[in-house]
């Protein structure tokens, strides 16, 4: 059984300043197997990912490929040796086509130097064709979709013949369909013998389409175990160490008087939308990619232009043309993009949380850091953020962590409303259960929330009322009573028409 | 463990070892570097490079640049001149300087945060235009400075201490203040780290953009009240070559010209490399043409030396 391994791992450490992230963990991987890595925020899944894709290096132990001991200095000897990963951030060159993407550094030359245009894209498009893709080879890449570019990484993993892939959070950015697309391809990547290393904070999907997985607990390996031979509960324990009851908190929402109101919102993407936001209440907005949701959560809190519209708090009709002036009026917003926008990966845990309440620390000019670093350690405690320091940089946090830092800065500035794009994405599930609870405890407080998300059970367990936009138009709006992923999907996509 | 430790603080310090090292080389070319004297002449010199190197770390730390600090400065340098001569009146010179300084450095950030041009381009268009400007006050003759009260300010002392060097300092703790207590300080930091995600928390980016660009040109104004008060006389190529010294204090100091991190502190002690490097070549009879040679040569040694530095920490990570 054990020369079957396309790749294994031998008491891996490694050491980050202050942090030990790996602390001698194991991984076996067979050929045409999906195998998941579980674990909490921080855990170090995505750090054994980009040791083993030759990303970065390890402080000590060993790894096998195809039973030869191998040692990785760069991504490039990684993928000769048939180990790619699928990255999040954008790694392809924009401006040029998908085959040429596809293809780079490897382009087909003709005998005199030049590229070999032809086979080239006949190459690609038949690599295309065995996944299924019906992206056309020629099209430039800046004008995919997210979902389109993470496929075609895929497809180019193919192109240099890779034998393990890795996935780390691919779904974080997908919509339920296109995650329907990935894992077609999934199980055809599995039909042709190759091997996946699936990260995902989703346990239905690992429940789904994964063979085997292993858990992790604060950089140590706690157990590989057969799909079959586990389920929810399990898992979820080994990860967290104890077992988490109850995801969602059970709400009885008696509606209260209307604290906020958007009238007649128009912009590009977004058409006549109204809405009312009642007191405690968590309304969701749901709808596909392109629907206009995040574009509506951008426009009320004054991060984008729009061309007419009206937003009352309290029946006040208030100015928030810029973000500043939204948080002034009590509205707070949590980006869904925490690299680009949610953080300043540069600066300090401390800076960031801090960053939307700085005027409130200030006596006259001065920042009042005691109180502030008071208030900062209380959030981080809150959210249970894993970290060493306060003061340790936003950027050299694990995704999910991240993703509570930006959480926590708008909690510390403390708006009555609060707009939450994806608040949870890439959060592990305890960590889930615990923001659950605080938007739960906020709406008793008498803050409102307006969820927006694409992890349909996070917004039919949490919300009160979900409204569901489509193409820039509210089209319906859905009581708590007729949820279901079904009906969502179903009016979302436009396959139920219309009333009013 | 102990190694990361090292060089992390090698990493903080750089800029003050770089000096160190400097100035043990200065002591052993030339006895006479280390007497006091020396020493006080060597901080007056780089008292203005100093000032508008403090300005400029607020510029950079944003990701911006300021070619135009050489024209404000003799823009302020030579109104400033003129009002003196007319008036006699030390405190409207002052002023007129200060306000020069302040106007420009609007204009700056006008152009910069207002109509998003980028800084280069825009401040390059500033620095020619306001050279153009002094030209034609000075129809390209100097103005000399008359006035005792109005020179002791580059010339005089206070406790044996020369006044210049008492301001620098003085603008230095104001500086170091504003960026590590202030919330505007911090909006400066966040600004220069990730402008979008500095303006989705709240931050007013186009005012703290536009006000780096103003205290740019407060600075400029101080320093070219310094400047016409030393030499007694303001000129048409007053402040001329100043942007260079001043990026070149900011980069020996290790901020960063993407923005987001650093100090001023580094900034003055890059001044003073430079400065010590200028001082012990004077020291030694060294062909004054051939200063530029060893300063660019310093500049290009220490960026290279950093970045190994670096590259040697993110590998021990
Ligand atoms: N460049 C770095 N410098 C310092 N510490 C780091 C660095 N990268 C990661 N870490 C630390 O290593 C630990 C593991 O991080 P990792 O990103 O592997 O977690 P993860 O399991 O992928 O978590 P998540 O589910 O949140 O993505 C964390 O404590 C993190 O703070
Ligand atoms: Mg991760």
């Amino acid at each position: 059984m054990q020369e079957n391994l396309v790749l294994k791992l031998d008491s891996i450490v490694k050491t980050f300043p202050g942090v030990k992230a790996l602390d001698g963990v194991h991984l076996d991987v067979y050929p045409g197997e999906v195998h998941a890595l579980c674990g909490e925020n921080g855990a170090g899944k995505s750090t054994l990912m980009k040791i083993i894709a030759g990303a970065q290096p390890y402080t000590s132990g060993k790894m096998y490929v195809d039973g030869k001991d191998v040692v990785f200095h760069s991504t490039k000897e990684a993928e000769r040796m048939g180990i790619a990963m699928i990255y999040q951030e954008f790694n392809m060159v924009p401006d040029l086509s998908v085959a040429e993407n596809m293809y780079l550094g490897r382009l087909p030359k003709k005998a005199y130097g030049a590229i070999d245009w032809k086979k080239l894209y006949r190459d690609a498009k038949e690599v295309l064709h065995k996944l299924n893709l019906k992206v056309d080879e020629k099209t430039k890449v800046s004008h995919l979709s997210v979902a389109e570019s993470q496929m075609i990484e895929i497809a180019k993993c193919l192109t240099i013949g890779a034998k393990v892939i890795i996935m780390d959070e691919p779904t974080a950015a997908l919509t339920d369909d296109e995650i329907e697309i990935l894992f077609q391809i999934i199980e055809d990547l599995k039909k042709q013998n190759i091997a996946i290393l699936y990260i995902s904070h989703r346990m239905d999907e690992i429940f789904r389409i994964s063979n085997r997985l292993t858990v992790f607990r604060d950089g140590k390996f706690i157990a590989t175990k057969k799909i079959e031979d586990t389920n929810y509960d399990d898992v979820v324990s080994m990860m967290v160490g104890r077992s988490v009851e109850n995801l969602y908190p059970s709400r009885k929402y008696e509606q209260q008087e209307v604290i906020f109101e958007v009238k007649d919102m128009n912009s590009k993407g977004v058409h006549n939308v109204n809405l009312q936001l009642h007191k405690g209440e968590i309304l969701g907005i749901s709808g596909l990619l392109g629907s206009g949701t995040i574009e509506l959560s951008k426009l009320i809190y004054g991060a984008i232009p729009k061309v007419s519209g009206n937003v009352f708090v309290n029946g006040q009709e208030i100015n928030c043309d810029t973000p500043k002036k939204a948080l002034a009026a009590g509205i707070g917003f949590v980006s869904d993009d925490r690299k680009q926008e949610g953080l300043v990966l540069i600066r300090s845990i401390r800076e960031n949380i801090a960053m939307s309440s700085l005027k409130r620390y200030s006596k006259g000019i001065q920042i009042n850091k005691k109180y502030e670093l008071g208030q900062v350690e209380k959030q981080v405690k809150a959210l249970n953020i894993k970290i060493s320091s306060v003061s340790q940089l936003a950027g050299k946090l694990s995704g999910g962590n991240q993703q509570k830092v930006v959480f926590a800065k708008m909690l510390e500035a403390n708006p009555d409303i609060l707009i939450l794009d994806e608040p949870t994405r890439g959060v592990d599930v305890g960590a889930k259960a615990e923001i659950y609870a605080i938007m739960d405890q906020l709406t008793k407080e008498g803050k409102s929330i307006i969820l927006i998300s694409t992890d349909l059970p996070e917004v039919i367990g949490m919300s009160d009322r979900i409204l569901i936009m489509r193409e820039g138009n509210v089209v319906f709006e859905i009581s708590k009573e007729e949820m279901s992923q079904e009906t969502i999907l179903a009016y979302a996509s436009g396959g139920v028409s219309e009333h009013e | 463990m102990n190694k990361n430790k090292l060089i992390n603080q090698i990493n903080v310090y750089r800029s003050v070892m770089i000096l160190l090292v400097i100035c043990v080389f200065a002591s052993i070319l030339s006895p006479s570097f280390l007497s006091v004297n020396n020493l006080f002449n060597v901080f007056k010199q780089i008292t203005v490079a100093g000032i508008v190197g403090c300005g400029m770390t607020f510029v950079i730390l944003t990701g911006g640049i300021d070619l135009s600090v050489g024209s404000i400065m003799g823009l302020a340098g030579v109104l400033a001149s003129g009002v003196l001569a007319t008036t006699g009146n030390v405190f409207y010179a002052m002023g007129t300087a200060i306000l020069i300084g302040i106007v420009c450095g609007t204009v700056n950030g006008f152009w910069v945060a207002q109509c998003g041009i980028p800084p280069f381009i825009s401040t390059l268009g500033m620095m020619t235009l306001l050279r153009g400007c002094v030209l034609v006050y000075t129809k390209g003759s100097p103005i000399p400075v008359k006035v005792d009260a109005y020179k002791y300010i580059g010339k005089g002392t206070i406790l044996g201490v020369p006044v210049p060097v008492i301001l620098l300092l003085i603008i230095f703790i104001l500086a170091h203040y504003v960026l590590t207590q202030t919330a505007f300080g911090r909006c400066i930091y966040a600004f220069g780290g990730n402008k979008e995600a500095a303006r989705l928390s709240g931050i007013s980016t186009k005012k703290t953009e536009w006000m780096v660009y103003v205290i740019n040109g407060l600075m400029c104004g101080i320093a070219a009240i310094i400047l016409t008060a030393r030499l007694g006389s303001a000129q048409s190529t007053t402040g001329e070559g100043i942007e260079m010294d001043a990026i070149a204090a900011v980069i020996l100091g290790g901020t960063s010209l993407s923005g987001g991190t650093g100090f001023v502190l580094p900034t003055v002690v890059g001044a003073m490399i430079m400065g010590i490097i200028d001082n012990i070549l004077t020291l030694m009879n060294v062909n004054p043409h051939a200063t530029n040679i060893v300063k660019g040569a310093v500049i290009l040694i220490a960026v290279l030396v950093d970045k190994k530095v670096k590259d040697l920490s993110a590998k021990a990570e």
